[in-house]
């Protein structure tokens, strides 16, 4: 008989459901649900599953394109590059669970994005992150990114899948939140993709992979709200991932896809069973039966409630063809992995559960999906912060000093030490990974390669959320022209505060629309991503951290250039930026938060026409093999991407600089949809710049010399520069 | 030319080693699974890198002690050469095979770079024979437990034999060097008869063609070389 | 036969996480911490006919498995749970 825990509404409260859910649930199956029912509405209905705040605004994202064969809606989103190849790719977050624990909350944070990936049909072969820290002296700090960072490694480098690039922030609006945003990126052919539908009534629903726990037990609910001192005891939620039995799971998927012994599969992330097996029969139209008492677990005396809800890591759900079963059977005896039968696929369009010999849960499905709440939740932006003009910004500061703090802070500084913990090089693949604008990784046995890239200037967002959202667009995509790659598609990870307050909510809907019209003209697509909302400690909330993950394609990886000078005596040319230009955005960068002392104000505007012409320009004069090396302009300004070329590539530089009062602002300033390049002839670069009517000019010629040359008086040597650039990190976490 | 690499649950270089042992010998590598006790005759068997059995109890540990390391050893035991790379290098060493062990890296981080390895010039192994004495390599290193340690008399045997392959080695690229606290900066050594070399780097992450170096491909060709 | 075994590094082998593990220590205020070493302790059931013999069976055990004895020593608890 059914559990007869008489469930109301405070229960319901508790799990995270308002009343209006309540009622709701009430009415849609006329009758009031037991605690294992009501337990999984309320994780199909939390933010984290349903996305309840976003869903109305992520609709209006451009997500189709002829290079798009999947788009949202799947684990992951999938592109076409040619040749009877896709990709696959996902970011996802996992920031809750890493604040409380980061080693483990990092670590399975990989798993589950890698498994996103994998049950696509698609072999992983790269991984790279997007993290914010708290300020570099908060007490936590170096506890987290000591912990995050060999969380990433510990699974990353034991599954054998290569971390190859990332970006990580630092700022004391993280102090109470830090984003753990994990980005896989996976091969496939393109018609041996996998999805997730469950096919065909009367059809084997098949458990793999590691036994059921406790873990993460409503770790779904618990991403949906925010932390406060209680959080402590939240300590039990956090799951544990098996990097080991990830990888056993990972291999035998992919000889179960190779055989095509599989029709429909999804792994088990946030909500465990719940989720995929609800996403499973409802995709599918059909409805699933599972005997609970068939789950592999391995605690004692574990209800329907916790086998349903368990977030227990490395376990997949798959639907086969019972002609097919002894196959795969095999396949997951080799790898010694669980291969349990615990249901069959109904045509009922119900989820039906049985434990102990009698009915846990009778539900119909419809309702968990399609009723799933939508909000339209009301917003009132907040007034845009003034433009800041380059004289309030100047102060009496020299260049060479400049140069020095910001390449030596925390926002600039080498991140050597924590990448240098990840294998970037296993798979025998990567051509780039961190430290360059793009990773690269060969597409394995072509001569293709996939650039990756994953970008967000979270004080920007804040400043102007629609100006953010498509900044972060637009630094993905120089990252990814800047190699000679063509970007394909986005990924996009959406890390807010609570959406429950109308300026935060304000900066969701900014965020999207920025990053829409973006991913609009620039013709990248967003395939597949994430929300984590209710980033907020005692309702002090995180700066708006709407992450691009993106993916290009490059046909000839050998015509790929990365940021460091290569030859000497090469002209360095700018472009986007005109010869006369004296001046610079100053407003909200990196020089005036550290050197002004001033932060906030409006971020440089983005011309997404220009990006669009100039990325373009970059990546084809790239593969024409006009340009030797190329990198974008943004953080810190023109001086500091020259300064990151020349370390690099080991070689100084003479740069001439205009005549100006505002020379710092010309240096330092983020205007955006900008390169710098390094080019053999110098006439026929600025003939080409002209030809295509681009802004652009020389500013230097490369030299042999360890020494950048700023205009006649400043002088300043790599070594310099390298030592404060290398030593910030391994400083600040000694 | 016959190679076989071992592959174990958890091994995740097999594929890397095939493909960089393929494109110099033009011929395909068989991959040899842990429960296979028999195996056909080869020239050369390779321990690639990883985590086996998932690094539990101690790297290299459960993997030993597999059927097919069963057949590795007896294949030495008549002379047969063998490599054994990072996780690989573990697993001869927990065999016994080779002396010593390898602990956690001095400064308890996973290192993943590129190191500069000499040669030691007074190795006796047939395998490296057709590289110059002295002869240094860019390699890169991934491993989180690649610091060697042995007791005194094991060390004393070692330098005594010439049974030290390589030495992590300062270079302009990479300043004063040795990434794990290894003792006496040993980076790979050797089994007594010179057949069997186990080694931390890994060659097949150095095989140019866009890789940081192709001094992989200098070293693998001549221990095949040495083999044959 | 309940057996517990705890496997220590052997006096003179470098323990580099005991080091971190003592600084750690120190730096919270435990001066009179030293001498940190990190071992392992493995618990298991031995079905054997009496203490002695479990012991034996779990040396065994040590010498082939559970120890490296290049750089570990390990010690035997046997208890008899009847």
């Amino acid at each position: 008989m059914l559990e007869n825990t008489e469930m109301r509404f405070a229960d319901a409260e508790a799990m995270g459901l308002s009343h209006d859910e309540w009622l709701l649930i009430l009415k849609r199956l006329d009758r009031t649900p037991n605690l294992c029912e009501l337990g999984i509405f309320s994780a199909m209905w939390s933010e984290h599953c349903s996305y309840k705040s976003s869903k109305k605004w992520l609709k209006t994202l451009p997500t189709t394109g002829p290079q798009v064969i999947q788009g949202p809606g799947e684990n992951a989103g999938v592109v076409d590059i040619g040749d009877g190849l896709a990709t696959v790719f996902k970011i996802e977050s996992h920031n809750h669970p890493s604040y409380i624990e980061p080693y483990q909350g990092a670590a399975t944070g990989v798993g589950g994005i890698l498994r996103d990936v994998f049950t696509m049909g698609a072999r992983p072969i790269a991984l790279l992150n997007a993290l914010r820290f708290g300020e570099e002296d908060h007490q936590k700090t170096k506890h987290l990114v000591s912990g995050v960072t060999a969380g990433i490694g510990g699974y990353g480098n034991c599954i054998g899948i290569p971390t190859v690039g990332g970006e990580v922030n630092f700022h004391k609006s993280y102090n109470g939140n830090i984003l753990v945003n994990a980005m896989a990126v996976g091969l496939a052919h393109a018609d041996r993709i996998f999805y997730s539908a469950a096919n065909g009534a009367g059809n084997p629903v098949i458990y793999v992979g590691a036994k059921t726990g406790r873990d993460g037990i409503h770790g779904a609910t618990m991403a949906s709200t925010e932390f406060s001192d209680e959080t402590e005891s939240k300590r039990p939620t956090v799951q544990v991932g098996d990097p080991f039995t990830g990888k056993l799971l990972m291999e035998a998927c992919l000889e179960l896809m190779a055989a095509e012994a599989v029709l429909s599969i999804q792994d088990m992330g946030a909500a465990g069973l719940t989720s995929s097996s609800v996403e499973m029969a409802s995709k599918g139209g059909l409805g699933m039966e599972i005997d609970l008492d068939l789950v592999p677990v391995r605690e004692t005396q574990m209800s329907a409630y916790e086998i349903m809800l368990s977030e227990s890591q490395e376990r997949m759900l798959m639907v086969i063809d019972p002609d097919q079963a002894e196959t795969a059977r095999a396949i997951f005896d080799r790898w010694d992995l669980d291969f349990m039968p615990i249901g069959r696929v109904t045509d009922t369009q119900r989820l039906v559960l049985l434990k102990d010999g009698g009915v846990a849960c009778d539900i119909p499905l419809a309702p968990l999906v399609d009723d799933a709440p939508e909000y339209d939740r009301p917003y009132r932006p907040n007034e845009l912060q003034p433009v800041l003009t380059s004289g309030s910004l100047i102060c009496d500061f020299p260049v060479k000093d400049a140069l020095i703090k910001l390449m030596s802070s925390a926002d600039l500084a080498s991140r050597r030490w924590i990448y240098e913990q990840y294998d970037s090089d296993v798979m025998a693949d990567t051509l780039a990974a961190s430290g360059g604008d793009a990773a690269l990784v060969r597409v394995h046995g072509t001569n293709k390669a996939l650039a990756i890239s994953t970008d967000c200037t979270p004080r920007y967002v804040e400043a102007d959320p629609f100006e953010g959202g498509a900044q972060a667009v637009a630094e993905a995509w120089r990252n990814i022209c800047a190699t000679g790659a063509k970007p394909l598609g986005v990924t996009n990870n959406l890390n807010f505060g609570n959406p429950e307050k109308q300026d935060i909510m304000a900066q969701i809907v900014g965020a999207i629309n920025g990053m829409g019209k973006a991913c609009k003209v620039l013709d990248t697509p967003v395939v597949s991503g994430n929300v984590s909302l209710y980033n907020e400690t005692d309702s002090m909330a995180i700066q708006p951290c709407p992450v691009i993950g993106m993916v290009g394609l490059i046909d000839e990886w050998e015509t790929a250039v990365g940021i460091g000078f290569t030859s000497v005596g090469e002209a360095i040319f700018v472009i986007g930026q005109p010869a006369d230009c004296a001046d610079g955005w100053l407003g909200n960068s990196v020089f005036a938060k550290l050197v002004a002392g001033r932060e906030g104000g409006a971020p440089p505007p983005v011309d997404l026409d220009a990006e669009k012409a100039h990325g373009q320009f970059v990546r084809e004069q790239i593969v024409l093999g006009q340009i030797k090396a190329a990198h974008d302009i943004s953080d810190g300004g023109l001086l500091v991407a020259l300064a990151e070329m020349a370390l690099s590539g080991n070689l100084g530089a003479d740069i001439n600089i205009p005549e100006s009062d505002t020379l710092l602002a010309w240096a330092f300033g983020e205007d955006q949809a900008r390169f710098l390049v390094q080019v053999e002839d110098a006439v026929k670069f600025q003939a080409l710049l002209d030809e295509h009517n681009l802004k652009g000019h020389q500013i230097g010629t490369t030299k042999d010399s360890q020494i950048l040359t700023v205009g006649p008086d400043v002088t300043i040597s790599l070594e310099e520069i390298r030592q404060c650039y290398e030593s910030k990190l391994p400083e600040m976490m000694a | 030319m016959r190679v076989a690499i071992l592959v174990f649950p958890g091994s995740n270089c097999d594929r890397d080693m095939m493909v960089a042992v393929e494109k110099i010998t033009g011929r395909r590598p068989a991959l040899v699974w842990h429960k296979d006790s028999q195996m056909d005759p080869v020239d050369l068997i390779i321990l690639p890198g990883g985590f086996s059995f998932g690094d539990y109890l101690r790297c290299g540990a459960l993997a030993a002690r597999t059927p097919v390391v069963e057949a590795m050893l007896d294949h030495a035991s008549r002379g047969g050469a063998v490599l054994g790379v990072c996780n690989g290098f573990q697993i001869l060493l927990e065999t016994g095979l080779l002396p010593g062990t390898l602990i956690r890296n001095e400064r308890l981080k996973f290192v993943c770079r590129s190191v500069n390895l000499q040669l030691q010039p007074d190795h006796g192994s047939p395998l490296l024979s057709t590289l110059d004495p002295g002869h240094s390599l860019t390699i890169p290193i991934a491993h989180n437990e690649g610091n060697y340690f042995a007791q005194e008399d094991d060390l004393e045997m070692l330098k005594q034999n010439g049974q030290i392959a390589f030495k992590y080695t300062a270079s302009p690229a990479f300043g004063p060097d040795n990434p794990n606290g290894a003792t006496d900066d040993i980076a790979g050594i050797l089994s007594s008869n010179g057949r069997v070399l186990g080694m931390m780097p890994h060659p097949e992450r150095a095989i140019g063609n866009g890789h940081p170096s192709s001094d992989g491909k200098l070293l693998l060709r001549a221990i095949l070389q040495g083999v044959a | 036969m309940e057996v517990k075994i705890n496997i220590s590094l052997k006096q003179g082998v470098l323990d580099p996480q005991g080091r971190a593990v003592e600084s750690a220590l120190i730096s919270l205020g435990y001066s009179e911490a030293n001498n940190v070493r990190i071992g392992k302790q493995i618990t298991l059931e031995i079905e054997a006919e009496d203490a002695s013999r479990a012991q034996q069976r779990a040396a065994r055990m040590c010498e082939t498995l559970l120890a490296n004895t290049v750089i570990e020593d390990y010690s035997i608890e046997v208890a008899d749970p009847t």
